[in-house]
């Protein structure tokens, strides 16, 4: 593991009793003491805290100074209106290529007089040089390395949060503020990966320990690791890059259309010009050949990854794959999101997942498989 | 009590052998969700995947620990897998074997050599 980098929280969650593995180049917390499975429920009941460091910051700011030449910019590399994004908000973007495949998916804020980009780990160096190859005649890109990034999530993350930044209690789901703080100037959205309401925020590293330990103080809030994280953001619906999403994978085939807003599709003010626009706004128009599904399995087998889908009991070619599946605690049961033939793709139809050699039942279910507790 | 390599342990109970998972393996595996057990009366030979267990995290084969019969299995578990976790040495226990002569047990691990090998 001397490869591996470590988050400025490293020491701290050796302290806290975490059992660290390898995770996309980092050496992070897959789940303390208390467990996945108490760390998922805990999350759901009350607030956990989560060290998310590895994932990038980037800034992008124009060179002419207008902001909106950096949100033109950045739209010749997503299929996402970033110009119609306000001051003060966030948004869902993806990076495409020219297949129309998703090379990662991120989170883009208008901060007033530039755009703040939050990345995938696994991605991030690759990101930044993509930006760096298109985007630096007109803007220039600041990777961010000298700030953590904590995820707080769950009904109490308001409440704990606003204790030490009582404006985190007027924000809004998907609002973004920069906020004075004892801990130096925080960099926090109201969003996160668990379907939680919560918030996102960015700390210089070295305040980082003194804001996570602040926060846990609060009884409350509890340390959560990434195999908690995992099953919060498939019980929550949402995609895992690498998983779920990649090259292979169009916006459309994986049903984010709703990521893609008016003014990029067909007709719109700024129609296409990302890359991968002919495929995609094809398949806007379309019918993809497969969607991203959720599904249930009937029993408590649960449906892993690369777990095959068939359309009967016996015999046949399979009709999809499952990308993500696991033991969802908050439901009591497992979960999985695959991709699967358009025709098969009707919430409510019947399949079968291969495990093990048997097939076994598994409905096909609309997501998220609980519903959000998003603050809107 | 014996124990194998894969972390079993082994318990007589009359003509039987009662079959689980040591507290050890029960805290590497982290929460127990599913355990697809075998069908009683199944004939095994040593190291078969007799069953699977899913953690939160993965899945993980049991393998039969000696050649003998499965005649008995705790289809509790299928309703509460999280007995595993929680008493894996008493109601947590997988399933019952006979086998043709209980003297192969002594080729396996006592529990001060089983903690041994965990070190």
């Amino acid at each position: 593991m001397t490869d591996l980098k470590r988050t400025p929280l490293y020491d701290l969650h050796l302290e806290l009793g975490a059992k660290m593995v390898p995770f996309a180049g980092y050496e992070m917390p897959v789940q303390y003491p208390m467990g996945v499975m108490q760390e998922h429920l805990h999350t759901r009941a009350k607030a956990g805290l989560f060290d998310v460091s590895h994932m990038g910051q980037i800034i992008l700011r124009a060179k002419s100074g207008t902001t909106a030449d950096a949100a033109l910019a950045l739209e010749s590399l997503v299929p996402v209106d970033i110009l119609g994004l306000k001051e003060g908000r966030q948004r869902y973007a993806l990076f495409t290529n020219d297949e129309g495949g998703i090379l990662d998916d991120l989170m883009v804020a208008n901060r007033g007089d530039h755009l703040f980009l939050v990345v995938n780990a696994a991605c991030k160096e690759a990101d930044a040089a993509h930006l760096a190859a298109h985007l630096s005649g007109a803007c220039a890109i600041d990777v961010i390395t000298d700030r953590a990034l904590l995820a707080l999530q769950g009904p109490d993350a308001e409440v704990a949060l606003a204790a030490h930044v009582p404006a985190v209690a007027e924000m809004a789901f998907m609002d973004v503020i920069i906020a004075p703080s004892a801990f130096g100037e925080l960099w926090i959205s109201r969003s996160g990966y668990s379907g939680e309401d919560g918030y996102e925020i960015s700390v210089a590293n070295d305040q980082a320990v003194a804001l996570t330990r602040a926060l846990l103080v609060d009884e409350r809030v509890a340390p959560i690791g990434l195999g908690a994280r995992d099953s919060l953001r498939l019980e929550a619906g949402l995609c895992l890059y690498g998983s779920d999403l990649d090259t292979t994978t169009t916006p459309v085939e994986a049903a984010l259309n709703w990521a893609m807003q008016k003014a990029r599709r067909a007709g719109g003010d700024r129609e296409g010009g990302f890359p991968g626009a002919a495929r995609i706004l094809g398949e806007l128009a379309g019918d993809p050949t497969r969607l991203r599904i959720g599904l249930l399995p009937e029993g408590r087998a649960p449906m892993r990854a690369e777990t095959p889908l068939f359309a009967s009991e016996t015999g046949g070619e399979p009709i999809g794959t499952v990308t993500s599946g696991a033991f969802g605690p908050s439901i009591g049961r497992p979960m999985s999101m695959g991709y699967i033939a358009s025709e098969h793709s009707a919430a409510g139809t019947q399949i079968w997942g291969e495990v093990r050699g048997k097939r076994l039942p598994a409905v096909v279910t609309a997501m998220p498989f609980r519903p959000a507790g998003y603050k809107r | 009590m014996k124990y194998t390599e894969e972390h079993e342990w082994l318990r007589v109970e009359g003509d039987l052998i009662v079959v689980g998972i040591t507290e050890h393996a029960s805290e590497q595996l982290g929460d127990i969700v599913f355990v697809d057990l075998p069908e009683a009366d199944t004939e095994v030979a040593k190291d078969d995947e007799v069953a699977v267990i899913e953690s939160v995290k993965a899945a993980s084969d049991i393998l039969a620990p000696l050649d003998g019969t499965v005649v008995e299995v705790n289809d509790v578990l299928a309703d509460n897998p999280g007995l595993v976790n929680e008493d894996p040495l008493g109601d947590g226990w997988f399933f019952k074997m006979k086998v043709e002569d209980l003297s192969v047990l002594d080729d396996l691990m006592d529990e001060a050599a089983y903690k041994d090998f965990i070190g």
